[in-house]
């Protein structure tokens, strides 16, 4: 059973995707017997390179995933190198989590509302220092550029990477490297970055690479602060999918294989990059500078990070603010009454989505978590080194979801499979599995193999000795990687609507259907209770090793 | 190699039926009584635009009601975007789903019906059928079964109307302008306070429309298909138009807000003294639930605004046509139709033809005060029709063409 784990993951993962890009690449090139297209032609690329923007489309797409990446993973490389050992270090370590678990959506709304004209800081510089009486008419939120959008991404892109770094740190011996470069007279910001860094890269690099993917494809954020005229690809594609104008399938679906061209298209660059940065670095690694820039650097690395970290919370807050407004007029800072009735008018209609919502994400992740599980003690009881087609677990994460999404529907219509709650379990799974085997596969395999073998030496059988002395250990790792698979579940929305063909809700869909009206209080409203699902998971998470170690101290005394 | 393909999916369709028991064939809608029949027990997903709390709240109640009194389970399935699920039953036709649609009702109207027409995707004619549509008077009132100009031929069923209404703060404007030529000159005198809904947003592609009866000369070619007219020609004045207006609209027109709600909230902030929607008592509703200040003011234009119908209808591959027959008979029921326009509600306007009625029906619909901010009861007489659907289209690309990228 066990040595199937492996084939059925990648089985699980890549043949739905594999379906639903092939059902999006017929229509690309002509084929839809359902619209009439039973010849292969080029005709839906020559229409899309006709749409008015597409390259600015594309541009945008691709320098907000490289650009948002590049920024975020600057700021957590930095800030580890810098705050080691501070206050500011263990306190931001603690926030990671909860920040990590807040939906995009809910940070976008939220980060909008704060740097709107109408926002939050608007509001709070207003009109004492500006002079506003009115709010400033300048384009913030939706700029050409992107800036907002990349401005966002950051905010959720860096909770990720400090997470995947901080996961990674422990097997490199931080200690000892930054003890020896100090013993050397290197300041302790650059002993980081020259003794530490190189080795830490390539460990996070495979979540670095998720990173850009999906910043180049996502559709949420796009959507609430991206620009608008023209779009993100990925929004005009979604746009195209849902035009009333149906023969536009075919463009939407050329346009879905560009999107995976200017994903994959980003990563080249990105590797270019990586090898540009190894030439530039390597004189700097190795010329024996020991203080140069350490004061700026620390400087830096402490600030950006916190100056992130603290924007979420108070875009947070501000969704909190908005879902307890009465009237609320610019320039004044707080409501003129503070109300319950946008969270009573909405209570009854939540029960049925948070349902739905848990049923969901804990079924997907206990089924993810079990399997990752099975991989690695398999792994662990073959002597295998970790197997290299194992990468095609990242798939998921590599392939846009508006790339094959689109196509996955009709495949599944194809065989016969209809919407219901049991395909949507499914979709997640494929976006929480990957998510899951991130967090977890380290700490697996780097669990002291001399526990096991004291268990076995004491006759305990490889099952007992997993489940009695394997998982107890991993415990809080274990926790920590069904929150996050917990806070992915929750998060998704196209494969949540396509697949469920809008009858399974959840508090994300209803989220989304309710932005359409724009009605901020509501908003606030959703996206906290959004926001507060996997808060829930992630202190679980914190809180239950304590509880059940307690219980075991207790036992052993 | 398609035709290979073809072959899979369709031994595998034959195996799938084969398992499945055999399908029921389509309820007669003449049979009312069989309809009722087949109704009782059904489940009907109903996808509806879900961005507006008020229709939302809306279709609760009808839920609640169908199922005390047809022993049918209505299920709201809220869209962002109509167009995805006309996405969804191509879909499904696409990979050879004819008899086990996941959608029973769509609300619906103007070009996704004028789509869904021509690609046979809808089941009908039902509409004429339904016991409660003689309250419409279709005879009188040709609105209820003309669609965007298009004959709806029974395979939609009327359920609101729709009217491009006017709102504007009075605390901010005192005069606000009456025609197209007026709000130019308006949005002149107070820059960055008004806009429209980004193309091809329905609302403001109705926006296009309304100003385009306005300054073209030549009206009667919007009730053509585009191809049979002179498109440059005829919308000449437009694009001079909007040439002029865009730099002193809201973010110098450089951005333009995503939809009707859109507007509202940013009438909410402060950011617009001017805006429009879609439903006449949008504005009343908004100054009951806080969202905006009561000096808030609704007129329709003097030369008339827009108006339509919306409507429901019913997908080829619904597997319970009786239960959404019942549904659409429903709505058209005076009890739901005067609930549909009170303003603790919705809000929404009729399509019965009240005067008709019998009395018991008409005192439903007596609304008691008028709320300051809604408009007086006269205001809606002079509707103007819609264009034929695709001006819709051809406005859109064309707006896109000129203001899409900047």
């Amino acid at each position: 059973m066990l040595r199937l784990a492996p084939a059925l993951i990648i089985a699980l993962l890549v043949l739905p995707v594999g379906a639903g890009l092939v059902m999006v690449l017929l229509p690309a090139f002509g084929y839809l017997p359902a619209l009439g297209g039973h010849h292969a032609s080029l005709a839906p690329w020559q229409t899309l390179f006709a749409q008015p923007g597409l390259g600015r489309s594309v541009a945008v797409s691709f320098a907000s995933g490289l650009v948002s990446t590049a920024m975020a993973l600057m700021m957590v490389v930095l800030f580890l190198a810098a705050s080691r050992g501070t206050w500011l270090d263990r306190g931001i370590r603690r926030l990671v989590s909860p920040l990590l678990a807040v939906p995009h959506a809910a940070v976008a709304f939220g980060f909008a509302f704060l740097i709107a004209p109408s926002g939050l800081v608007a509001r709070l510089l207003s009109p004492s220092l500006t002079g506003w009486e009115r709010p400033p008419d300048a384009l913030i939120v939706n700029d050409p550029w992107g800036l907002s959008l990349i401005a966002g991404l950051v905010l959720k892109e860096m909770p990720f990477l400090l997470l995947m770094s901080l996961a990674a740190l422990p097997q490199l011996q931080v200690d000892n490297r930054l003890m020896l470069a100090r013993s050397l007279g290197y300041s302790p910001t650059i002993a980081w970055l020259k003794t530490v860094l190189p080795s830490l890269y390539p460990l996070i690099r495979l979540p670095v690479y998720a990173v850009i993917a999906y910043a180049t494809s996502v559709v949420d954020m796009a959507l609430i602060l991206g620009p608008t005229l023209p779009p993100t690809l990925s929004v005009s594609i979604l746009n195209w999918f849902n035009d009333p104008d149906i023969t536009r399938r075919f463009m939407a679906s050329a346009a879905a294989v560009l999107q995976l061209g200017v994903t994959l298209a980003a990563l080249l660059c990105w590797w270019l990059l990586e090898q540009l940065t190894r030439l530039l670095m390597q004189n700097w690694l190795t010329n024996g500078g020991r203080q140069r820039g350490e004061t700026a650097l620390r400087v830096v690395g402490r600030s950006a990070l916190l100056l992130s970290s603290m924007t979420a919370l108070a875009a947070l807050v501000g969704l909190g603010l908005f879902s307890l407004a009465g009237f609320w007029r610019f320039p004044e800072l707080l409501p003129q009454m503070l109300t319950l009735d946008h969270w009573q008018r909405s209570a009854p209609m939540l029960a049925k989505p948070l349902l739905n919502t848990a049923l969901i994400g804990l079924i997907s992740t206990a089924l993810a978590t079990a399997l990752v599980l099975a991989t690695l003690e398999n792994e662990h009881r073959q002597h295998l080194q970790p197997k290299r087609a194992l990468w095609l677990l990242y798939l998921p994460l590599i392939v846009p979801q508006i790339a094959f999404l689109f196509g996955l529907i009709v495949a599944a219509e194809s065989l016969g499979i209809r919407p219901q709650l049991g395909l949507v379990i499914a979709g997640h799974l494929l976006f929480v599995l990957p998510y899951v085997y991130l967090s977890l596969a380290e700490a697996y395999r780097r669990l002291d193999p001399r526990w096991l073998q004291v268990a076995r030496s004491l006759g305990v059988s490889r099952n007992a000795a997993f489940w009695r002395v394997r998982l107890p250990l991993l415990l809080a790792p274990l926790l920590t990687a069904f929150a996050v698979g917990l806070a992915i579940s929750i998060g998704q929305y196209l494969p949540t609507q396509l697949l469920g063909a809008g009858r399974v809700t959840t508090v994300t869909t209803e989220a989304v259907a309710l932005a359409s009206g724009n009605n901020r209080r509501l908003i606030g409203v959703w996206a906290l209770v959004q926001a507060g699902l996997p808060l829930v998971g992630f202190m679980l998470a914190l809180a239950l090793p304590r509880l059940l170690g307690a219980k075991r101290r207790e036992l052993a005394t | 190699m398609p035709n290979n393909r073809n072959g899979l999916v369709a031994t595998i369709s034959m195996t799938m039926l084969a398992l499945a028991l055999p399908a029921a064939a389509d309820p007669d809608p003449s049979d009312w009584p069989a309809v009722l029949d087949e109704a009782e027990g059904q489940t009907v997903y109903w996808n509806a635009w879900g961005g507006d709390t008020r229709t939302n709240r809306y279709i609760d109640w009808v839920a609640e009601q169908m199922q005390a009194q047809h022993d049918v389970d209505v299920e709201h399935v809220k869209l962002d975007d109509t167009g995805s699920a006309v996405a969804r039953v191509l879909a499904e036709k696409q990979a050879g789903n004819h008899d086990d649609g996941s959608i029973d009702l769509i609300w619906i109207n103007g070009e996704n019906f004028a789509a869904m027409r021509e690609n046979d995707l809808l089941f009908g004619p039902f509409a004429s059928a339904l016991p409660n549509f003689a309250l419409t008077n279709a005879d009188e009132n040709p609105e209820v079964v003309t669609d965007f100009t298009l004959p709806t031929d029974g395979y939609e069923s009327p359920w609101g109307k729709a009217q491009i209404t006017f709102y504007y703060d009075s605390a901010q404007t005192e005069t606000p302008p009456q025609d197209m030529q007026a709000l130019l000159e308006w949005a002149k005198n107070n820059p960055g306070q008004f806009s429209y809904p980004r193309i091809p947003d329905f609302t403001g592609s109705t926006f296009l429309k309304q100003a385009l009866i306005e300054l073209t000369d030549q009206d009667e070619a919007l009730y053509q298909p585009v191809k049979d007219t002179d498109f440059e020609a005829v919308t000449e004045p437009l694009w001079a138009y909007l040439d002029a207006l865009h730099t002193h609209l809201w973010r110098s027109g450089r951005a333009f807000p995503d939809s009707g709600p859109h507007l509202r909230a940013l009438m909410s902030d402060g950011e617009l003294s001017l805006a429009f929607s879609f439903y006449p008592t949008d504005a009343a509703v908004a100054v009951r639930e806080y969202e905006l200040p009561a000096s808030v003011r609704s007129y329709v234009l003097e030369g008339g605004t827009l108006g339509n119908v919306h409507f429901v209808a019913i997908p080829y591959n619904s597997p319970h046509k009786a239960g959404a027959m019942v549904l659409a008979n429903f709505l058209l029921s005076p009890q739901a139709q005067a609930e549909k326009q009170s303003l603790a509600m919705w809000g929404d306007r009729s399509v019965l033809d009240i005067e008709q009625l019998d009395a018991d029906a008409q005192a439903l619909f007596e609304q008691g005060e008028r709320h300051p901010s809604e408009l007086p009861a006269d205001a809606l007489s002079n509707t103007l029709p819609e264009p034929h659907p695709s001006w819709m289209t051809a406005l859109q690309d064309a707006w896109l063409e000129r203001y899409g990228v900047n």
